[in-house]
């Protein structure tokens, strides 16, 4: 995909969002309410109708050549680094849907065992210490020190005698 | 006067006590690291370690973050230099002179050369700010909606009137801001509002901290990622002599570069105090304005120390410049700004002119802190110039997971929700392909700050005119301002006009 095409398809994306955020902003009144002022779904209702008319200028602007973007032929992420973007995305999409399942703990364990060994190729050695590191880093942090509790999933019980020893039995 | 001394004494005491002391120390060298670090600035360590400050009062908590955005802007200084990249946006201008420094073998002199006048930009910034805040902060205490809606529209219209080619994107980053401050309830009838593809996460507002880490953290990493990606995943450090005679040799050859580093400041300053320009423009003109200064204007770009002193000078006093309207009016004075003012509102604090009666502490404090934390960044700088080139040495591919794990854990931690981790990643996704697209994303995180304080102004205002929008131009305070926002508003259409004009 050109970046000139990307542009065009990103405004009509946006416009229709817009539409979708004007449609839902009128659930609520969007006129004059007396003794009360502008209804609750004015202001968003308003908003929306700027974004989408902000569209239309993208689009014009488009038509017209007249940006550097609308001009654009080269591709919109380039082939070098289309593979690196898809695979970083698709592994953290992956490892917040493990936080609910599998605990926070075990998805960061292996989201930087797969980043660091895969993506960013490194030996297994390194990427195995800064996988253990970073989930007993966060755990200490966020658990311990500022009370923050993380999903834990199907490891949950894990984490019961851990506790204990810090003394936070009750949770 | 003798009253502001008295206040500033006050918040030295708290400023120096122990804890927030250790922030202060802490928060520089995190910051000069952050800044160091190419694609995080500022505003993306804000962001991400926002959610790490709830341990703390929110006066250590700011202090904390405030030594840390002062870091930064030490920081970014240093990967301008030794790997001729910018470490964040605040210093590509320290780039046109520092690089060929850094080539030339004088490093240590560009990087000494952007510490001190740093330490000066700062230092001079913060002194007009003493000076200038409580008066400011007097006349806004008898802001009312109309004039709260005012400074709101003009913050925006900054934006609009200054941003780039594009001025649609502008809008529209400015409006779904304003719109995704606008789900969840509303204010006045407590109705259900915008609940989104019928989620029931959206049922409660969007915290702004999702949608700031979503663009800074998740959408400027994968951003870095194609950038290193397309640059073949190779930086070149440069060699840095370091000794104490070549140091304390160019640390005296600052005298030489006191006119540059002073209109730096001053330029800095009040740059930073408009809301939406902050330290990037704020450098940018500091280094133009230099060239333009210069008895030797065609050696800048060639390695001419004036071309460090003054952006490195301009960034650091537009940060705390940045402050000024922050603290007293409620209106952010660049993206960082706005983050740490949604924090205020976390802690419990009210943003606004009501913070220098209520809360004199909190924001002598801060004030006090600014001072403490200038020196603690230039000692630090100096001392810890040969550790901050090695960690420039870690390669991204460690870095950068490691940040991933502190956005998607740091989201969780301020409302506990999965909901708002799922929010960050698609905010994250959608704020890269925008940036891609040259969509400029701080008027967003600016409008999801400002939305809910600019909706009720707005009601109320209308609902005290009876639906009259005279009334933002009847009142003393309320009208100029709307003048001058509408002008900026109106600016690129002028500008286009004179361009039409001119070419017949």
């Amino acid at each position: 995909m050109s970046v000139r095409l990307a542009e065009i398809v990103m405004a009509c994306v946006m416009a229709a969002f817009s539409v979708y955020l004007m449609w839902k902003s009128a659930e609520l009144n969007i006129g004059w309410i007396e003794d009360e002022g502008p209804g609750g779904g004015a202001w968003p209702f308003w908003l929306s109708a700027v974004m989408l008319l902000s569209c239309a200028g993208i689009a014009w602007n488009w038509w017209r050549r007249s940006t550097p973007l609308a001009r654009s032929t080269e591709p919109f992420i380039g082939t070098a680094a289309r593979g690196i973007v898809l695979q970083v995305v698709v592994l953290l999409t992956v490892v917040v849907a493990l936080f609910d399942v599998i605990g926070t703990y075990c998805a960061l364990f292996l989201f930087m065992l797969v980043y660091l060994a895969v993506i960013g190729r490194h030996r297994v050695r390194i990427a195995l210490a800064w996988a253990v590191t970073t989930p007993v880093v966060t755990f200490l942090f966020f658990e311990i020190v500022i009370k923050v509790i993380l999903p834990k999933g199907v490891t949950e019980p894990l984490f019961y005698p851990i506790f204990r020893f810090f003394g936070m039995g009750g949770i | 006067m003798v009253e502001i001394l008295a206040l500033l004494a006050d918040g030295f005491g708290i400023a120096l006590q122990p804890l927030n002391l250790i922030l202060i120390v802490l928060g520089c060298s995190v910051g000069l690291f952050i800044g160091a670090m190419p694609g995080l600035g500022s505003v993306n360590g804000v962001a991400i370690l926002l959610p790490l400050t709830f341990v703390v009062p929110p006066a250590s908590a700011i202090i904390f973050l405030a030594a840390l955005y002062y870091g930064a802007m030490y920081g970014g200084a240093i990967s301008s230099i030794m790997l001729g990249i910018p470490g964040a946006s605040t210093a590509v201008a320290t780039t046109f002179d520092g690089r060929p420094l850094a080539l030339q073998g004088l490093a240590d002199k560009a990087l000494i050369t952007a510490a001190t006048a740093s330490f000066v930009g700062g230092t001079i910034s913060v002194i007009l700010f003493t000076l200038a805040a409580p008066p400011l902060a007097h006349v806004a205490l008898v802001f009312g909606p109309p004039e709260t809606l005012a400074l709101m529209l003009l913050a925006f219209a900054t934006f609009v009137g200054l941003g780039g080619e594009d001025i649609w994107k502008t809008i529209f980053s400015i409006c779904i801001g304003l719109v995704l401050a606008a789900v969840g309830t509303d204010i006045v009838s407590g109705e259900p509002r915008l609940q989104l593809f019928g989620l029931t996460g959206f049922f409660s507002s969007i915290n702004f901290l999702v949608l700031a880490i979503g663009i800074y953290g998740i959408g400027e990493m994968l951003w870095t990622i194609e950038q290193t990606a397309k640059a073949g995943g190779v930086s070149m450090l440069s060699r840095a002599t370091v000794s104490v005679r070549r140091a304390l040799a160019h640390l005296r050859g600052q005298l030489a570069l006191w006119k540059a580093t002073l209109m730096g400041s001053l330029l800095g300053y009040f740059v930073g105090i408009l809301p939406a320009a902050g330290a990037t423009p704020g450098s940018m003109m500091a280094y133009g304005v230099a060239k333009q200064m210069s008895g030797n204007p065609d050696s800048f770009g060639k390695g001419n120390p004036e071309g460090v002193s003054a952006p490195e000078a301009a960034n650091n006093a537009a940060s705390t410049g940045s402050m000024l309207p922050m603290l007293t009016l409620g209106i952010p004075g660049s993206p960082t700004t706005a983050i740490l003012l949604g924090g205020m509102v976390i802690w419990g604090l009210e943003p606004g002119p009501q913070l220098f009666v209520d809360e004199k502490a909190f924001v002598w404090g801060l004030i006090a802190s600014l001072y403490a934390a200038n020196l603690f960044a230039l000692l630090l700088n100096l001392t810890f110039i040969p550790a901050f080139i090695a960690v420039l040495r870690l390669p991204f591919t460690i870095l950068a997971p490691v940040i991933f794990v502190l956005c998607l854990v740091g989201g969780y931690a301020p409302t506990n929700r999965m909901f708002d981790v799922w929010l960050i990643l698609v905010f994250g996704f959608v704020g890269y392909l925008l940036r891609k697209l040259d969509y400029p994303l701080a008027p967003a995180v600016l409008a999801i700050v400002l939305g809910p304080m600019t909706e009720p102004a707005l009601r109320q205002s209308l609902l005290m005119s009876g639906g009259d929008f005279a009334i933002f131009f009847t009142r003393p305070y309320s009208g100029p301002i709307m003048v001058i926002a509408i002008v900026l508003l109106a600016l690129p259409l002028i500008r286009h006009l004179v361009r039409r004009y001119k070419t017949g």
